[in-house]
């Protein structure tokens, strides 16, 4: 037998056929190579890619963790509400599609089996709400507002429901126990963005895609220890997503419980007598302007003297935080980020600024004696002070003649600061400063923590401003340009304004450094900056950073994680300094002080009270009040915003504040039952065996002034006169006419 | 010899182990390593139809062995029309071709009529009772090379030319065309193309002359871009060219399918995740996969060892149908192999290259591998035409 024919086969044919086996074999060597460079060359990219392809996640969300007060009572926590969910997967087994199962669960539920149907859909492009947006791995919530009778009838007739659960589940509740809102403080949560969860997917605790993240506030700080872990089951799936096993399984660990060193009693307290006072002013008229006072907004800080621990917050406008729990309606967003509203979010106390006024000049008094005056010699109070043909005056133009700085804080003196600020600025050179300038007023500033964040547990703090030299030449380098194009010589007030600050708006002037002295001009400080210097000043001279949590309890109560309160600095004067400064701020409540008609009858022998009044002067508005008081126990820094003078306008609700939290009558006697915290929270709340924490009852605050005649049982009455018997005590800005 | 024993006596006729080993018997004439290649890939074709429908429910009914015990039910008809038809004798058929090759156009014809059944996209089926289906294409393809091979090798056997006249290639073209342009009405794009590289390969073994193969392939080329330009496709076929174009293109949508395909293939490596463990096979992220894009399981499952097993056996197919071609002295045997060949080179390079991702898709089977019915029978009277040509071919010594 052999390969070659012997006849009938001609030359053309034989070629072709040979032309036929190359072309076959080539394209079976195509095939072959394009299967070795498939498999054994990219094989482990495609691996992958397969290993991915048949594994879905089924996310269990943790619950959050509380957020506890001082005493444990919850300022959030989650209610349970009883949540019907359907499984798309087991719905989709079935013959009918699950349709059967579903109309029986619209009847159970009294609701329209076109509703229900609606909501288990997924979305797409083309789908209308409602339907579900989330994984079609998930359980898909049908209604949120079951019966325990209706959860009770799914779950008996289970056989009836394949693929429905009935199950508790967690919703973030804002409580407001007594009343306290805490709305800026707590912050919100707010649905995770696509970004969130594409970051987050391999990560140990991906988000669902109904989770919520905190946003703002203590919500925000603290989410990676509330939000907890979430359970992670990783089931085989084949391609319609039937389930086909379960490849792995990480329980869901619940968040853990923040206590926090806020007493919802006291914030209960500030956040009324803050509106209060708010609304009180608002019926005064103003004697610069002639219209009513504003009053468009307000903070006040509570902080414990000696650690920075933030006993209570309060910021107006507020909002009622429940508003963002399942999630907010576009209306209500916009309500609260419009300009109409004042912008309810913003935490006046650690966002808001304002110029300092005279609460300041206990920086300057600082200054001064780091500038080498000595803080007990007399400088000239007159009734006013000049530089060229400028005149700067006093309050009410009085003047008290020669004064120590302590005096000088007593009648809240601008004389006596103005000229210590402009020799300080002549000492370092006037417009063109020396090399060796020590800028004292300018760093005491900085060393007192104004003008940086003071570093508290709350996100998007706000800087303030020392406006020194270096700051003077960077903003008139931002502004230059258009202050160049805008400014005209001779031309209107701002024309002339702009001319000048083109010329040499980068230079230090005389009248930057008086203005400068008593809290005006370009300075900008904060609530809680104020609230963390005077509380320095009664610590004798630590400066804390400000703290919100006091400690993280995991969820089963076994480990209490504390917050200790961090040191950020010492105040730049020594101890007799501070001895000499605290004894300037006590004279302030004392006859004479300007502080001193908002005081009367307060216990100065047993509670020292300290304080400082300002009033700042904001371009185009009306004033802003500043209080900032302080006791060796508790700082209370409050500020309104055209609101008149400090005292005028804060001053009662501090005082009232500072009643409740020490249990006194409006004629000073102490009721210790009353005392809502005589003296700072020390104990954390106590952890039961089980990990829960039990909360004390809050009683809603009552802000009828108690009077002694009112006060129950066996105490002997007692006139309406201080302890020390100083009837004098009780003032009046009339009478003194000191800047307040 | 005592007791009429006959030991050692040579008697040719008795026995019939004696006359399967004859040395001019059938036996010893049948092609052993076609017959052999032929049926590993059928056996491995039923494990592979096997581990795709195993738990494909809304295909099997709930009987995992549905498509298993059809694929070797398929299997065993098809070897018994390949004995069939070596029984008869490709001879013995050329007297029948006109009368088979009347039939087959009338199925197809069929199939435009209301008995016609359309899968996916193509109308290409006629439902029978009791759940059965033919696709008269896969049988077209065989008349084809039947009726082509008869004309053009007529006069040339006959020994009065030595390649077919002009005449005789226009006639044979013609006839070609008939069923293909009913084919390409159902619309079933994959056979015409089956169908133009027939032809070509028939064209290429008659001898025809130059002009015509280089005139079919202009033409061809000519073809494709005319209907491309005069829209004649429908979408989905252009989108099929697009995904092919541009795997990337739409990956949950026309690129689906490509997509899934190299994923599996490319994730078996050498040695394959082992039968019925792909991942891809058993999630039947592929779809389709026990008939067009039956080779990604062997990607998946057997790796490229049995992936490029299946390569190397449709290798030895067609070697030895090479062989049969260029040993037979007929030129109408050598049409009717050289056809062949062109048939099942070009229908696995065009079903493997899809998988791949270096061909467009086309709803075409693996011949012998994939499952269905039409396309084993077909395949199997091919094999049984290509044992015929080489058992009835003279013997030369």
């Amino acid at each position: 037998m052999s390969n070659i024919p012997e006849t009938g086969r001609t030359q053309r044919v034989q070629i072709r056929l040979i032309v036929i086996q190359v072309l076959v074999f080539s394209l079976l060597l195509t095939l072959g190579g394009r299967l070795w460079y498939l498999q054994i060359r990219n094989g482990d990219e495609y691996t992958a890619e397969a290993a991915g392809n048949g594994v879905q996640q089924v996310v269990q969300p943790a619950v959050r963790g509380s957020i506890l007060d001082a005493r444990g009572v919850p300022l959030a926590d989650n209610e349970t509400r009883l949540v019907v969910s359907a499984s798309r997967t087991e719905l989709l087994k079935m013959k009918d599609d699950g349709v059967g199962v579903l109309t029986r669960l619209a009847d159970v539920l009294d609701m329209k089996v076109q509703d229900v149907r609606d909501k288990v859909r997924l979305c797409d492009s083309k789908t209308p709400q409602p339907c579900w947006n989330g994984s079609p791995y998930q359980p898909i919530p049908v209604t949120d507002e079951a019966t325990t009778q209706q959860a009770l009838q799914i779950r008996e007739r289970a056989e009836d429901f394949p693929g429905i659960t009935a199950e508790p589940t967690a919703v973030r509740r804002y409580a407001a126990p007594g009343k306290a809102r805490t709305a800026q403080v707590l912050g919100y949560l707010s649905p995770v963005t696509d970004d969130e969860i594409q970051k987050a997917q391999d990560g140990p605790s991906p988000y669902l895609r109904s989770d919520q993240v905190g946003r703002s506030g203590i919500e925000r700080t603290y989410d990676k220890e509330l939000r907890g872990k979430a359970g992670v089951t990783r089931y085989e799936v084949d391609n319609l997503g039937r389930v086909m096993g379960e490849a792995e399984n990480d329980p869901a660990v619940a968040g853990s419980t923040l206590v926090t060193s806020l007493d919802a009693r006291v914030q209960a307290v500030a956040e009324y007598e803050l509106a209060a006072a708010m609304k009180q002013v608002r019926n005064e008229t103003d004697k610069i302007t002639g219209r009513k006072y504003e009053a468009d907004s307000g903070a006040v800080v509570v902080m414990e003297s000696k650690t920075g621990r933030i006993v209570s917050m309060a910021s107006q406008p507020d909002y009622d935080p429940n508003d963002w729990v399942g999630g907010i309606s576009g209306k209500q967003y916009a309500k609260l980020t419009s300009k109409k509203s004042n912008y309810p979010l913003l935490n006046r106390g650690i966002q808001g600024q304002a110029p300092a006024g005279s609460i300041f000049k206990v920086v300057s008094a600082s200054a001064a004696v780091r500038g080498g005056h000595a803080f007990n010699d007399r400088y000239e109070c007159s009734s006013s002070y000049s530089l060229g043909n400028q005149t700067f005056a006093n309050f009410e133009s009085q003047g008290h003649g020669p004064i120590t700085l302590g005096d000088a804080l007593k009648y809240s003196c601008n004389t006596v600061f103005y000229r210590l600020g402009h020799e300080e600025w002549v000492k370092d050179g006037g417009i063109k400063p020396k090399k060796d300038a020590k800028n004292w007023f300018y760093t005491t500033a900085r060393d007192f923590g104004l003008g940086s964040e003071t570093g508290i547990d709350l996100p998007n703090e706000v800087k303030g401003r020392i406006p020194d030299r270096q700051w003077k030449q960077d903003f008139w380098e931002a502004n230059k340009d258009a202050w160049c194009k805008e400014g005209k010589k001779g031309g209107t007030y701002v024309q002339q304004i702009a001319y000048e600050s083109c010329l040499e708006g980068n230079q230090l002037k005389a009248y930057d450094s008086i203005n400068y002295s008593i809290g005006q001009g370009d300075v900008l400080v904060t609530p809680i900056q104020m609230a963390t210097a005077y509380a320095a000043i009664s610590n004798g001279g630590t400066l804390h950073e400000p703290t919100v949590g006091k400690a993280v309890i995991s969820p089963d109560g076994k480990t209490v994680q504390e917050i200790e309160p961090k040191v950020s600095g010492k105040l730049p004067v020594n101890a007799q300094t501070i001895k000499d400064l605290d004894k300037g701020l006590r004279s302030v409540v004392e006859p004479g002080g300007t502080a001193a008609w908002r005081f009367g009858g307060w216990p100065q022998d047993k509670i020292p009270m300290r304080a400082k009044t300002g009033t700042a002067q904001v371009y185009g508005k009306q004033t802003t009040g500043w209080f900032a008081t302080y006791t060796d126990d508790y700082t209370i820094v409050m500020t309104i915003s055209q609101g008149g003078t400090g005292s005028g306008s804060a001053g009662p609700a501090v005082r009232k504040i500072y009643d409740a939290l020490y249990g006194l009558d409006s004629a000073g006697n102490q009721d210790k039952k009353r005392a809502l915290l005589p003296e700072p929270q020390k104990a954390l709340p106590k952890v039961q065996p089980d990990g829960s924490i039990p909360a004390p009852k809050v009683k809603p605050y009552d802000p009828t002034p108690v009077t002694p005649e009112e006060q129950p049982g066996g105490q002997e009455p007692q006139l309406p006169l201080p302890p020390g018997g100083q009837p004098g005590l009780t003032g009046s800005p009339a009478s003194t006419g000191r800047q307040p | 010899m005592a007791g009429g024993f006959s030991v050692s006596r040579y008697t040719p006729d008795e026995g019939p182990w004696a006359k399967l080993t004859a040395r001019d018997s059938l036996a010893r004439r049948l092609d052993w390593p076609l017959l052999g290649a032929a049926l590993a890939l059928s056996f491995l074709g039923s494990l592979l139809v096997w581990s795709a429908t195993r738990n494909r429910d809304h295909l099997t009914q709930g009987d995992p062995y549905f498509f298993l015990l059809r694929h070797a039910l398929n299997t065993g008809i098809g070897l018994a029309l390949m004995i069939g038809t070596i029984w008869l004798g490709h001879r013995t058929l050329r007297g029948a071709v006109p009368v088979l090759y009347g039939i087959s156009v009338l199925l197809v014809l069929a199939v435009l009529t209301p008995l016609g059944t359309t899968v996916n996209g193509a109308h290409a089926w006629i439902k029978l009772p009791a759940g059965f289906s033919i696709q008269p294409s896969e049988f077209t393809k065989i008349t084809i090379i039947l009726v082509m091979a008869m004309l053009l090798a007529a006069r040339v056997d006959a020994g009065d030319q030595a390649h077919p006249d002009h005449r005789t290639v226009a006639k044979a073209l013609g006839l070609a065309a008939v069923p293909m342009a009913i084919v390409m009405l159902m619309p079933d794009l994959g056979s015409v193309m089956v169908m133009a590289v027939i032809v070509l390969g028939v064209l290429l073994a008659s001898g025809a002359s130059n002009r015509w193969v280089f005139g079919l392939i202009g033409a061809g080329a000519g073809g494709a871009v005319a209907i491309w330009q005069l829209g004649l496709l429908d979408d989905y076929q252009i989108a099929r060219f697009a995904a092919f174009a541009n795997p990337a293109l739409d990956p949950a949508g026309v690129g689906y399918n490509t997509n899934q395909a190299r994923i599996a293939i490319g994730s078996g490596g050498l040695t394959g995740t082992g039968l019925f463990e792909g991942t891809q096979t058993t999630g039947q992220f592929v779809p389709e996969q026990q008939t067009d894009f039956v080779f990604t399981v062997a990607g998946e499952e057997l790796g490229f060892l049995g992936a490029g097993l299946i390569i190397v056996l449709l290798g030895v197919v067609l070697w030895r149908a090479c062989r049969i071609a260029r040993e037979t002295t007929e030129l109408y045997g050598t049409v009717v192999a050289a056809g062949i060949i062109a048939w099942f080179a070009f229908q696995s390079f065009e079903n493997i290259g899809m998988t791949l991702g270096i061909m467009p898709v086309a709803g075409l089977p693996l011949p012998f591998v994939s499952y269905g019915g039409s396309s084993m029978f077909a395949v199997w009277v091919a094999v049984g035409l290509l044992q015929s040509i080489r058992v009835q071919r003279p013997m030369s010594a």
